[in-house]
């Protein structure tokens, strides 16, 4: 038997005459990368919170580690940590302050030494002492996806995590994504990029007008798909490797 | 579930902490929240105060304990904008999907909001000591004092946090505290009630304010405090009762 981190079944939610979710489910296995693909309003983000227990859903049950998100809401919090849709960080404080904010309310021994380690590793290393109002779109995501992983949470959500980065920083975001992964951490994340969830995602499941349509492996949902035709045509770099190529010559130099 | 309650207490401290520097790190509101008061008493001594008839030779003793409930009225405007603020920018979403008492967040609130008012009443005191303040009072009343006015702090700061847990925009999570601001001047605070007209004299010797007022000129002048003393105690503690059921409601509602 296979080990369920994440266990969704018949999930309702409706926001007044909206009907959001009607009726999703689906399994995340233990240490594994899954991915919940839709468009713009599909109700991922209504998932996610119902999972990380900020909403109450209407009808169905989802349990975290086999703890139910309603009935048992504080054991789900002590093995989850959320990264949300828009950057939850104090934008008065500090990267440093920030990051050490956090480690204190994880209670950890050594909130600074935390801190440190994770300035390092995100990159934030001279933007430590900076108020984070002054940081640029990438660092703060940085910062609040470092921010998520104090205190080792055995299962993180991303909600969005590459949403309004450069093709860079986005590739900095998996790096982490598939680093947690190595260590042993179930990764649930929300994307609207089909490539996104083809680079990173063991599973991947698409939500669409409030059920989950399709949900398998990326070989899978190919075979879903009618056969790809073989046609010959000249291979255009995509803009996103044009970008690439030129940011490395630069940092060449 | 134990070790929440168990760090109930240093993971408000860890708010407080959080929100103290805000208040540190944006000077204008704390200048905002003084400079006003003083502004009026200014004002009220060295322009209003030679034709006011009080009844006492040193017109900032009568005028001080009014000024400084003005003061703690336009500071928990603040408390209801960090709230919306926070309600509005995610950070409130990370701290609940964290294993963390989910008051402790809202109580880091309250405790900055008391800790920044007592700064803004201490540097009004200190003005005032300049104008020609004078009293009497030993630590006792002063102690009393002290008292009365956090629990008028904590009475406002709860119907700030209705304010500013549900309003739909910044503007919104402040206009509350104008008509509380207003309450002095409709009160004995400035002048005796015996000149007003009946109707206004009616709801000006009946509102809170003119109770509180009363008691803290009475301690601080070592006068006999008689009953205002309960009667503020009773309006303090009966606005923090209901306040703090409507706004943990509220809490409760918005944050699932
Ligand atoms: N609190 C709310 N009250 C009313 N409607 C809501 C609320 N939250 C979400 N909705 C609605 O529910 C639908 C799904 O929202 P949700 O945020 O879950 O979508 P999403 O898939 O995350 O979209 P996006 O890609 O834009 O982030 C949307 O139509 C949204 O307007
Ligand atoms: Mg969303």
């Amino acid at each position: 038997m296979k080990d369920i981190a994440i266990e969704v079944k018949g999930l309702q939610k409706s926001f007044k005459q909206l009907h959001v979710l009607k009726g999703v489910d689906f399994e995340v296995e233990k240490g594994s990368i899954f991915a919940l693909l839709g468009s713009n309003g599909a109700g991922k983000t209504t998932v996610v919170k119902i999972l990380t227990t900020l909403l109450k859903q209407d009808i169905g049950t989802a349990t975290i580690n086999g703890f139910d998100v309603v009935s048992k809401p504080e054991s789900v919090r002590q093995s989850i940590s959320l990264t949300g849709q828009f950057a939850a960080v104090d934008e008065i404080l500090t990267g440093r302050e920030n990051l050490i904010m956090i480690a204190k309310l994880r209670h950890l021994t050594n909130p600074r030494q935390v801190a440190d380690d994770l300035l390092n590793r995100f990159g934030l290393k001279d933007a430590a002492e900076r108020r984070v109002s002054t940081y640029s779109g990438g660092m703060r995501r940085r910062l609040d996806i470092a921010m998520s992983l104090i205190g080792k949470p055995q299962l993180i959500f991303l909600d969005e995590p590459t949403t309004g980065l450069d093709p860079e920083a986005r590739i900095e975001v998996w790096k982490v994504v598939k680093e947690l992964s190595e260590g042993g951490t179930t990764v649930f994340l929300t994307t609207q990029y089909l490539d996104e969830a083809e680079q990173l995602a063991d599973r991947i499941a698409i939500l669409h007008e409030g059920r989950i349509i399709a949900n398998g492996t990326l070989e899978e949902l190919k075979n879903l798909f009618p056969p790809a035709k073989v046609e010959y045509v000249e291979k255009q770099p995509t803009l996103e490797e044009i970008f690439l190529a030129i940011i490395g010559k630069k940092e060449e130099k | 579930m134990d070790s929440i309650k168990k760090h109930f207490f240093s993971d408000m401290s860890v708010m407080l902490g959080r929100s103290m520097r805000h208040i540190f790190r944006s000077m204008d509101t704390i200048i905002t929240v003084t400079i006003m008061p003083i502004a009026f008493m200014l004002l009220f001594v060295y322009v209003f105060g030679g034709a006011i008839q009080t009844g006492t030779d040193n017109y900032v003793n009568y005028l001080l304990p009014g000024i400084l409930l003005i003061a703690i009225a336009s500071g928990i405007a603040y408390t209801a904008y960090r709230l919306f603020m926070d309600m509005q920018s995610g950070i409130f979403e990370r701290f609940h999907s964290m294993p963390i008492a989910r008051s402790a967040a809202l109580w880091g609130h309250v405790l900055t909001s008391l800790v920044s008012n007592a700064i803004s009443v201490v540097v009004i005191i200190l003005v005032a000591l300049i104008m020609g303040f004078r009293s009497s009072a030993g630590v006792l009343p002063w102690l009393a004092v002290a008292g009365i006015l956090a629990l008028f702090t904590l009475a406002l700061t709860w119907i700030a946090a209705i304010a500013g847990l549900s309003a739909k925009s910044v503007d919104g999570a402040g206009a509350f505290s104008y008509p509380i601001i207003f309450l002095p001047f409709i009160s004995s605070a400035f002048v005796p009630t015996e000149t007003m007209p009946t109707v206004v004299r009616a709801f000006a010797e009946n509102q809170p304010v003119t109770s509180i007022v009363e008691a803290i000129r009475a301690l601080l002048s070592g006068q006999p405090v008689g009953n205002d003393i309960w009667v503020a105690l009773a309006w303090c503690i009966g606005i923090i009762l209901v306040a703090y059921i409507f706004a943990m409601r509220v809490y409760k509602r918005k944050a699932a």
